[in-house]
């Protein structure tokens, strides 16, 4: 099966291309870029006049729900979702009802992602058993069974002893550590960011200290361990000093932002909007400046979603009662646009942060797993129209959860096709 | 500005005149001792004066109906509403009730059904500066300064405390 | 959506009563003026207007709650309306639709007003925005956000006892962190100008950020408490030993205790009032809280005229636009 798509405007960051051209697909493979490549036929084309063409989206940090959460959302609900957001990698980070530590889960997970052939499903191994923070998980068994890396999603690991032996043990099986730094009992109650809108609102506060206390803890043991590491959705502005400060002095750490941190405030709370209850918390107009200074200076390298689909049962309780999260899906690509039309970021650049990027981070593009229409690469595809306007309405969402709270936002660009290995998972022409 | 029905020389006759009605009621019927009470804001003007030339023994009593107004799930709460002070107890007493204008009958019923909540008046005699027709409930007044006849869609107001004006306006 | 004027109708007035936050000072001066025209009522023979003849009355409350309870309830009753109390289960979790269907089946059977109590901060809000249009929420106190009716009360006996907000110092002492009667309290003086209003408690129990509520923060209940004119004491709850907040209920009391020598530090005439219950030999000592300077007592009493007012005002406006009976 050859494909051609036309007329289009390619970005492709990792390899440095901005400009009209065609691009040309063999076999669920990029076959070339430009002039068509000897002896290639189409057998389809894709006319991409107006629109852009690049590499299909990586999401780092998207919870499926599957197993275990399925009256919320499934895999195949939320892949087909991505694919309509133009995403076709999602990570998948474990937690207390699926904590990913044994092959078994693993496969189960890929085994879905795959029947339902939306989007590719990157399962994040658990660090330790449980993630209870006590026993380390069988990290080689898992990077065997396909974790891109482990993590021990949102449960802190409280010895900081257990956590050095968990990073020693991952450098030793080359695995990249994803972490969420939040220290456990500064955060214990705590629904929103300490400050002047939780003594307004009388909320529990988890202070910037929660956040940045942990990243400290880490960052010392990562230079002790000499463990690659992540840091998932940061929230303060001090944070991201202190990992540019790290990254300044050879730590090999990356990180990465939820594309709302970089849009909300504490304030946009209001009357308690349970929308707003995300964990980490929103925090204050300094923090959100903070955190797209750091994506700018390159300090945060990709913009995730940090999906948590829900029920709507889960957001019509008290503020505090309510559960944390925002069904982000199909936000990204218009939010992350947006720094674009702002001017925080060049278009391509933009594009890196959800593309080109988190590959790095996964360690994707060498091996032309992703974020990157190199030839040889896979063919995985977005194609965007990035002119149009529209509101994001709740019954329109794709995503089992219709929880966000850019709801009524009126945003710019929508998906037109999706390629998974060549493959169409969404188009809305023909 | 609507023209004043009544100069306010002719007021303070008009309530001399009612005074005199009173006292020579009250005489007729052996009432010692009553209370006199004004409803807030109008019929509280008019009964200063009259218990002034009264020289009645008790102070004045003002009620403040807003509490007992039958319409008040249709027009709401009076912002300004103030305190009822009835100074000594109305068991067994006889009660002066003071009101500007008798319409409808409506205020000097909810009057009533506040005196009550304070005891058990021995007679309530009505006093009232002016009436109009449009009455909707069975009541009448005992002592009344001026008859006005009025249109549909006219209604007259007592504007005060100094001086006493009496005035039509046309209704919205 | 615009959450800010929940609380109010498109024409202004008071729908529901969530938070002081956002209330106007005439808004409030109305409140308490009316609350004084329901003083006498309690004085008759019949202690009862008919204002809210034929309205029922919900009191919701999933936390225990005797004083607010009782006096939510005489308030109603003594504005003729039925009362339904209903106690919901404090250990049992009510959250998310069920806590919706209940109001609902409540709304069917055509009830007028919800007072709630809940543990959570946001759960009057959240209902309030969940209620038929019809209907109207009193906020009984919701974790720590709010308890606008005990606000009230205190600036309504405030100003029984000094006349003016403006040349006022008010110390609040206590557990602030926690204290929904406290963040109440500071929007009710502030909106009232008072000249200054201090907190007063050591830092495990002061909220970061409090200064931005516009008050000031003293440590020393000695600088706390002189010259002012009006000492509120908060109640110190016992789980505040166990979160590690504070050594002992002895030391607490010694450092932030109100006695007869640290009333003296205030100005002679000062008044000591505490929204119950008290803890006495813990935040306040007994010949303190019966003393001379105490209006402890009558807090409660205008709790009920407060409580009218606020009632009578929510329930009794004029349908504005959108709404219907």
């Amino acid at each position: 099966m050859n494909i051609s798509i036309q007329q289009g405007r390619l970005i492709d960051p990792a390899n440095g291309i901005d400009s009209h051209t065609d691009l040309h697909i063999t076999d669920g493979v990029i076959a070339g870029v430009g002039k068509v490549p000897d002896g290639f036929s189409a057998d389809s084309h894709i006319n991409a006049k107006g629109h852009i063409v690049c590499p299909g989206l990586i999401d780092l940090r998207a919870r499926l729900r599957e197993p275990g959460g399925e009256s919320r959302a499934t895999i195949a609900t939320e892949t087909a979702a991505a694919a309509s957001a133009g995403i076709t990698t999602l990570v998948c980070p474990p937690d207390p009802s699926q904590p990913i530590d044994t092959p078994a889960l693993v496969d189960l997970i890929r085994h879905r992602a795959k029947q339902s052939g939306h989007a590719r499903v990157l399962p994040l191994g658990a660090l330790t058993q449980g993630l209870a923070g006590q026993q380390l998980a069988e990290m080689a068994t898992l990077k065997q069974a396909g974790c891109v890396a482990v993590s021990n999603g949102l449960q802190a690991v409280e010895s900081t002893r257990v956590m050095r032996c968990a990073m020693e043990y991952a450098a030793s099986q080359g695995l990249t550590v994803f972490l969420h730094a939040e220290d456990p009992w500064l955060a214990a109650g705590g629904c929103a960011h300490e400050g002047a809108v939780s003594v307004r609102l009388g909320l529990t506060g988890i202070p910037e200290a929660a956040e940045t206390i942990a990243v400290a803890r880490e960052l010392q043991l990562i230079e002790q361990t000499g463990v690659r590491a992540h840091f998932c959705h940061l929230s303060s502005a001090r944070a991201v000093r202190m990992i540019a400060r790290a990254q300044y002095d050879g730590l090999p750490v990356s990180a990465d932002v939820a594309a709302h941190q970089l849009y909300l405030t504490d304030m946009d709370i209001g009357y308690f909007d349970t929308q707003c209850h995300v964990r980490p918390p929103l925090r204050s107009q300094r923090d959100r400046e903070g955190l797209r200074e750091g994506l700018k200076q390159g300090t945060i390298a990709a913009v995730c979603s940090d999906h948590q689909p829900h029920a709507p049962n889960a957001k019509l309780a008290p503020f505090p009662a309510s559960e944390p999260g925002i069904s982000g899906l199909e936000t990204l690509l218009p939010l992350t646009l947006r720094l674009a039309d702002e001017g925080l970021l060049g278009l391509s650049e933009a594009i890196a942060s959800i593309t080109q990027h988190p590959a790095e981070i996964l360690g994707l593009l060498d091996d032309g797993e992703g974020g990157s229409l190199a030839t040889g690469a896979r063919a995985d595809v977005c194609i965007f129209d990035p002119e149009p306007y529209w509101e994001l309405r709740a019954d329109e969402l794709q995503s089992a959860g219709r929880n966000s709270p850019f709801l009524g936002w009126e945003l710019k660009g929508r998906v037109n096709c999706t390629l998974l290995a060549g493959e169409l998972t969404y188009h809305t022409c023909d | 500005m609507p023209e004043p029905v009544t100069e306010q020389d002719t007021i303070e006759q008009l309530i001399q005149q009612m005074a005199d009605d009173l006292r020579a009621r009250l005489e007729a019927a052996r009432m010692r001792d009553a209370l006199m009470v004004g409803i807030h804001t109008g019929g509280l003007w008019v009964a200063e004066r009259l218990h002034t030339l009264l020289g009645f023994e008790q102070p004045l009593g003002e009620l403040d109906i807003s509490f007992y107004r039958d319409d008040f799930s249709r027009i709401g709460m009076n912002p300004q509403v103030r305190p009822s002070r009835l100074p000594v107890s109305v068991d067994e007493r006889h009660i002066v009730l003071v009101d500007d204008i008798l319409h409808t009958g409506r205020t000097i019923r909810a009057a009533m059904n506040e005196l009550f909540d304070y005891g058990r008046p021995a007679a309530i005699t009505l006093v009232v500066l002016g009436e109009r027709s449009g009455r909707e409930l069975p009541i009448q007044a005992d002592v009344v300064g001026r008859h006005f006849d009025l249109g549909e869609h006219e209604h007259v107001k007592l504007s005060g405390p100094e001086p006493l004006e009496l005035s039509v306006v046309e209704a919205p | 959506m615009r959450q800010h004027s929940l609380q109010h109708d498109s024409e202004g007035r008071l729908h529901h009563l969530l938070t002081i936050e956002g209330l106007k000072r005439q808004q409030i001066v109305d409140i308490l003026d009316t609350a004084e025209s329901f003083i006498p009522v309690s004085d008759r023979q019949v202690r009862k207007v008919p204002l809210l003849r034929g309205k029922t009355v919900v009191n919701l409350f999933f936390e225990a709650s005797t004083r607010t309870l009782t006096t939510f309830e005489l308030a109603a009753k003594r504005l003729s309306a039925d009362v339904l109390k209903i106690n919901i289960n404090t250990s049992a979790t009510v959250k998310g639709e069920s806590l919706l269907d209940m109001l609902h089946n409540l709304e069917a059977m055509q009830c007028d007003m919800f007072v709630v109590r809940h543990a959570d901060s946001g759960a009057a809000h959240l209902i309030a925005r969940h209620v038929a249009p019809h209907v109207s929420v009193i906020n009984a106190g919701d974790g720590s956000h709010a308890h606008p009716t005990q606000a009230l009360l205190d600036m309504f006996t405030i100003r029984r006892h000094k006349g003016e907000f403006a040349p006022l110092t008010v110390a609040i002492v206590g557990d602030i962190k926690h204290s929904r009667v406290a963040r109440s309290l500071i929007h009710a003086l502030t909106t009232l100008g008072v000249s200054e209003l201090r907190v007063v408690a050591p830092k495990t129990l002061i909220p970061a950020a409090v200064e931005s509520l516009g008050v000031q923060v003293v440590h020393d209940l000695d600088a706390g408490l002189r010259d002012a004119d009006v000492v509120i004491m908060l109640r110190l709850q016992k789980e505040r030993m166990q979160g590690a907040m504070l050594p002992s209920e002895a030391e607490y009391f010694s450092t932030y205790g109100l006695t007869e020598e640290k009333l003296a530090l205030a100005k002679p005439d000062a008044i000591v009032m505490h929204p119950g219950p008290i803890n006495r030999g813990v935040e306040i000592a007994s010949s303190v809280a019966d003393g001379p300077q105490s209006v402890i007592l009558e807090q409660v009493s205008n709790g009920i005229a407060v409580r009218m007012a606020v009632m009578s005002m929510t329930l009794g406006r004029a349908p504005a636009e959108g709404e219907s009976a």
